[in-house]
């Protein structure tokens, strides 16, 4: 099992690199923040750990809730500023690219 | 785990990895964010099919919890005020990441008969979220003013003061894994990594938040990733390390953008060991100028060069630049944006507020891009940035920031500085370039300042 999982971070950190080597300077905000929400997925752990675990003192329930309430705000508030700063940059598009952007974006539809 | 809670992991690992490539490009971004955000939905689904999941009142609450406080406050904070947004959100994730590693804790009495493996990672989990959470939290009170943004350090000791910290920290998690298990140890391994956390990011300037702010990141999915290992959750321990590792390039593409090594910047705030004062600047005189005289000089300049920093940010003056721009543009003036890699308090910063005002995307240049242009350019007009327009950096080597890479303001024919007064900025750093003879410099909040400016053109 400790193998296997191994395996998956290794290889996990390598599409990690491999995903985020080029990204231009613009969008270092928006996919620090959309990283971000990524590790909300903390989240699994807290529901995992409350709805298996059996013989839980009401102080470690109280922390569980605490750390879903923050694995979700980690999560729900990550994605959502994301999307709120690319909009900004979503607003411009045709402006700047014309009918070539246009056209590229019909491409994509398809 | 189910075949089904398995399936869908893996579906959800193929939306998150697809939508970060799509955060990669401007044009498949907003689509990318989405689809990583389902993917994420789908994940938290799977972990909710896992048959003999109970305490749903509990899971339920703190669902809603976060939901109800992370909601309002992403959709209410201004982009100015995105750099402590994302730090706060970050914070809470590693928060999570240590809590989690304390039930462990208590729920396995002290990790017996827990594998080996198990404990390292959960331990690994406690410093690590631990360190983040505080940071984090110190990262956004210093950018949101509640605590000052400059260097706070103790000197000298403050180097002895955190390794000791971080010895007491371990000695607390190694006492655990030698059988100790007393709930104090779990306590103490939890605070003094906080303490660590405290101790690491208050000495470091506002300057340097670009690089912490993604340092936290990498950090908060690193210990994400050893809770999945912990709790053998394949799903965290693929989401947590592929923010390790994204967060881990950022922080170093920011580190370079800097001339900074990570490890400096985390044992010392900037200016340590008093290199600041290496040079005396002594009495001089810088020129003064004028909205008018200002408007005057922009309108009849061959190309402006806007060099945004802070100070722009924090006065929220990307409307009235864009609409300076425009009127100078009208004018037949070329104007353009020159963005250096740590301008502002995180990777970005500038590229976010600039695209809010709608500044067009191919006026924003990169600095490798636009620096061969100040020579032949009239005027650089430098609103609100400091450091990264200092001359000293390329001459003076006893300078802390010496070999940072900057923008070739100084070697443009003219130079309008917009600044709150004279003040030196979070690197507590003389700025040669406000003494150059070719430099005027207008004082006042950056955004009445260009208001001020646009007033005077329209009139010209």
């Amino acid at each position: 099992m400790l193998l296997a999982n191994l395996a998956i971070l290794v290889l996990a950190g390598f599409v990690g690199f491999a995903v985020i080597s080029k990204v231009p300077n613009t969008l270092h905000t928006p996919l620090m923040s959309g990283t971000n929400a990524i590790h909300g997925i903390v989240l699994l752990g807290g529901i995992l750990v409350l709805g298996l675990s059996h013989d839980l003192t009401p102080f470690d329930k109280l922390l569980l809730v605490v750390a879903i309430a923050f694995g979700t705000i980690n999560v729900v508030g990550g994605f959502l500023v994301t999307d709120r700063m690319l909009g900004m940059f979503k607003g411009k598009q045709p402006a700047r690219a014309g009918t070539r952007g246009d056209q590229e974006q019909g491409d994509e539809q398809r | 785990m189910t075949t089904p809670t398995v399936a869908l992991y893996i579906v959800a690992f193929a939306l998150l990895i697809y939508g970060l490539m799509g955060l990669t490009g401007p044009r498949t971004a907003v689509r990318g964010n989405l689809i990583a955000a389902v993917g994420m939905g789908v994940a938290v689904l799977a972990a909710l099919i896992v048959p003999g999941v109970g305490n749903w009142a509990l899971i339920v609450l703190g669902v809603a919890l976060g939901t109800a406080i992370g909601v309002p406050a992403a959709q209410r904070v201004k982009m100015t005020a995105m750099p402590q947004m994302v730090a706060l959100f970050n914070g809470v994730g590693g928060g999570a990441v240590a809590l989690i590693a304390w039930v462990e804790f208590n729920s396995t009495a002290a990790f017996s008969g827990e594998p080996t493996y198990v404990m390292v990672a959960s331990l690994f989990g406690a410093i690590v979220g631990s360190v983040s959470f505080w940071g984090s939290l110190v990262a956004f009170g210093k950018l949101q003013g509640l605590i000052p943004g400059r260097p706070i350090s103790l000197g000298n000791s403050q180097q002895l003061l955190n390794a000791l910290v971080v010895l007491a920290a371990l000695a607390c998690a190694v006492a655990i894994g030698l059988g100790n298990d007393s709930e104090l140890l779990i306590i103490g391994t939890l605070v003094f990594a906080a303490a660590v956390g405290l101790l690491v990011v208050l000495p470091i300037g506002g300057a340097d938040m670009p690089v912490v702010i993604s340092l936290l990141n990498a950090l908060t999915g690193l210990s994400a990733a050893a809770a999945g290992l912990a709790l053998s959750n394949t799903a965290m321990i693929v989401a947590g390390m592929i923010v390790g590792a994204s967060g881990s390039i950022l922080t170093n593409l920011m580190a370079k953008a800097m001339n900074r090594s990570i490890p400096a910047i985390v044992a010392g705030g900037f200016g340590g060991g008093g290199a600041a004062a290496g040079r005396e600047i002594g009495e001089r005189t810088v020129r003064e100028t004028s909205a008018a005289d200002a408007a005057v000089q922009m309108a009849y300049a061959n190309q402006v060069i806007v060099v945004p920093g802070y100070g722009m940010a924090v006065a929220q003056a990307q409307h009235a630049v864009r609409d300076m721009a425009k009127l100078l543009e009208e004018k037949g003036v070329g104007v353009k944006y020159a963005i250096h890699p740590v301008a502002g308090r995180m990777p970005g910063h500038m590229n976010v507020l600039l695209a809010e005002a709608d500044v067009p995307y191919e006026q924003l240049k990169e600095m490798d891009e636009i620096n061969g242009e100040f020579a032949r350019t009239d005027l650089a007009l430098v609103i609100g940035a400091n450091d990264v327009t200092n001359p000293a950096a390329r001459t003076d080597s006893s300078s802390p920031i010496h070999g940072m890479p900057i923008l070739n303001v100084d070697q443009s024919k003219s130079v309008i500085v917009l600044k709150r007064s004279m003040n030196p900025g979070f690197a507590g750093i003389e700025n040669e370039l406000y003494y150059s003879p070719g430099t005027a410099m207008l004082f006042g909040d950056a955004k009445s300042s260009v208001e001020s400016v646009i007033e005077e053109l329209k009139v010209l």
